[in-house]
C-alpha cells in the first residue's frame, strides 16, 4: 500500500499537444546573450511573465550548437510553460527556436533586435507578452492521471547520508511510480563511476545497455582527456568531501540508490533529448546541479526530486525542484531550503516505504500547486551545458 | 540510538550519523540491509557523515561499502579510526 495508485490524479494544465504541466509560465526567452536586456525589460513591464537570461548563443557550432537549440526549444516546449516570447539579435536563429516551440501548438512569437533596436523590440514584444500573460491567466487545471506526471531526479551537495537515506527515498518513490507508467529520468554520467556495472545490469535489454555504456565511456574518455589529477575536489566536490564522501566510487554507489531496487532502465537519451515512451530513462548529463536540472526541464520533465546531504540550494525557472535530506544537521541549519526531512531513516524511526510515501505526498502537493522551498526562495538557476569553445 | 550505519554486513567502513563522536566513545551501529546491530569503539573524533573503519586495514587493501569496492587504502587504518581522504583514494582516475 502506498499513497499513490493507478487511480491517483493531480490537477494539471493540459497543453495543446496533450502533455500535462504543473505550472503555467509565460516565458520571455533570449536566443543569445545580446537579447537578455530586452527580455528582462519585457518581463519587468508585463506582470506574470518570466525572463530567463543566459550567457550563450553566439558562434556556437556543431553538436554544441545543436544542444543549445535543443535546450532552448525544449525549455519553451515544456508543459509547465503556457506561452513564449522569443527575442534574438537576428531573426534567423530566432525563427528556428520559435518553429521548434510552435510544434507543440502553444502560442509563441519571436523578435529580432537588428533593424529595430532595443526600444522598438521591447515595445513590440511587450504587446505580445501582455496578450499571452492575460490568456495564460485564464488557463484552468483539470484532473489528470498520476501516470502523466514526468518526474526527474538528480542529487547535489551529497554526503554519506545521501546514500544512506535521501537517495534510497527517491528510489523507493521511483519503484512506486515506475509500474504506473510514468516517464522518469536520472543521469549524472560521471557520477556513475564505480557503479556502472550495477546500472548496466538494470538495463531492460542489450540495446539499452549498449547505449548506456556508450554514454558512460564517452564521458570517461572526456574526463581522461582533460584531467590533471584524480579530480578530487571537482568530483567528488569539496562539499561532498566535507560531508564525508571520500571517493567517486562511494559517491556513485550512493547516487544509484535513486533508481530504487526494482526499476529497470528502459531507455537512454543524450543531453536534453525528449524520451519516447514511458519508463525510467538515463540521460547523459553533467553532475553539476543546475546544468543537469536545466537539461531535465528541456527534456520535458515537470517535477524534480533533488536529494541533498550538505544542502544544495538550486531551483529552476520552470521545473519545481523538491529538496529532501537525511542529514539531521543540514535539516536543522538550512531548514528553509528543505521540503522533505527524511533524517528519521538513520535512526530507524521511519522506514524507507514511509519516507518514499512522504516524498510522493510532497510530489502531489507540488504538482497541485504548492510552491517548493526553492520556488519560494526565488532560486531560478538556468544553466546551459556547453560541449566545447565557441568559434 | 544508532551512532553509525552500514549498508551490507561485509562493509569495512560505516557512516557516523550523530554529531559529537569523540575518540574512546562506545558506539552502536545498524547494519541496514540485515536490520542487525553491532558495536565499535571510536579511536578518533569523527564528524557526522564521516566514516569509521570497522577493521584494521593496510595500504593497498580494498575498502568495501554497499558490499562493493569503493576505493583503496593509501595509509594504514586501525579499526575505529576516521576513514577519509587522508587514508583512502579512488582506483578510477
Amino acid at each position: 500500500m502506498s499513497v499513490i495508485s493507478k487511480s491517483t490524479t493531480f490537477q494539471g494544465y493540459r497543453r495543446e499537444n496533450g502533455r500535462v504541466g504543473v505550472r503555467n509560465y509565460v516565458l520571455i526567452l533570449p536566443v543569445d546573450d545580446l537579447s537578455n536586456a530586452a527580455c528582462e525589460a519585457v518581463a519587468n513591464n508585463i506582470k506574470g511573465t518570466t525572463a530567463i537570461p543566459h550567457p550563450y548563443g553566439r558562434l556556437q557550432f556543431g553538436a554544441d550548437l545543436d544542444l543549445h537549440f535543443r535546450t532552448l526549444i525544449g525549455t519553451g516546449s515544456n508543459p509547465n510553460v503556457a506561452a513564449v516570447v522569443v527575442i534574438g539579435i537576428e531573426e534567423g536563429w530566432t525563427k528556428r527556436i520559435v518553429d521548434g516551440i510552435a510544434a507543440t501548438g502553444k502560442p509563441v512569437t519571436g523578435f529580432g533586435i537588428e533593424g529595430y533596436g532595443d526600444h522598438e523590440t521591447i515595445k513590440r514584444a511587450s504587446k505580445v507578452a501582455k496578450e499571452y500573460s492575460q490568456w495564460a491567466s485564464e488557463k484552468q487545471r483539470e484532473a489528470c492521471p498520476i501516470s502523466e506526471l514526468w518526474v526527474s531526479t538528480k542529487c547535489g551537495e551529497s554526503d554519506t547520508t545521501s546514500g544512506c537515506g535521501a537517495n534510497p527515498t527517491v528510489g523507493n518513490a521511483f519503484d512506486k511510480l515506475h509500474p504506473l507508467g510514468n516517464y522518469l529520468c536520472f543521469g549524472e554520467t560521471s557520477e556513475i563511476t564505480g557503479g556502472e556495472s550495477i546500472v548496466a545490469a538494470r538495463c531492460a535489454n542489450d540495446r539499452v545497455r549498449d547505449q548506456f555504456m556508450f554514454m558512460f565511456n564517452r564521458y570517461q574518455d572526456m574526463i581522461n582527456r582533460w584531467k590533471t589529477d584524480d579530480l578530487s575536489e571537482s568530483q567528488p566536490t569539496k562539499g561532498n568531501i566535507a560531508g564525508g564522501l571520500t571517493t567517486i566510487e562511494e559517491k556513485a554507489l550512493g547516487n544509484i540508490q535513486k533508481i530504487g531496487k526494482k526499476c529497470t532502465v528502459d531507455g537512454v537519451i543524450d543531453k536534453g533529448e525528449v524520451p519516447s515512451h514511458p519508463g525510467l530513462w538515463f540521460m547523459d548529463s553533467s553532475s553539476a546541479a543546475a546544468e543537469m536540472v536545466t537539461l531535465c526541464a528541456a527534456s520535458g520533465y515537470v517535477v524534480h526530486f533533488f536529494p541533498t546531504g550538505q544542502g544544495n540550494v538550486i531551483g529552476n525557472p520552470i521545473l519545481p525542484v523538491i529538496k529532501l535530506c537525511a542529514n539531521p544537521r543540514t535539516v536543522r541549519l538550512m531548514s528553509e531550503h528543505m521540503d522533505v526531512d527524511c533524517s528519521a531513516l538513520l535512526q530507524a524511526e521511519k522506514t524507507l516505504d514511509e519516507t518514499g510515501d512522504m516524498l510522493l505526498e510532497c510530489m502531489l502537493r507540488t504538482a497541485n500547486g504548492r510552491l517548493t522551498a526553492a520556488e519560494a526562495l526565488g532560486h531560478r538557476e538556468f544553466v546551459l551545458t556547453r560541449l566545447f569553445e565557441s568559434a | 540510538m544508532n551512532h553509525f550505519v552500514l549498508h551490507d554486513a561485509h562493509d569495512t567502513v560505516a557512516v557516523v550519523v550523530v554529531e559529537g563522536v569523540k575518540a574512546g566513545a562506545q558506539l552502536n551501529g545498524w547494519i541496514m540491509d540485515d536490520n542487525k546491530h553491532m558495536n565499535m569503539t571510536a579511536r578518533s573524533d569523527i564528524p557526522i557523515g564521516h566514516k569509521i573503519a570497522l577493521k584494521d586495514m593496510k595500504t593497498g587493501d580494498t575498502v568495501i561499502k554497499y558490499g562493493v569496492d569503493i576505493g583503496k587504502v593509501v595509509a594504514p587504518i586501525a579499526a575505529g579510526e576516521h576513514a577519509h581522504v587522508h587514508n583512502i583514494k579512488t582506483k578510477r582516475w
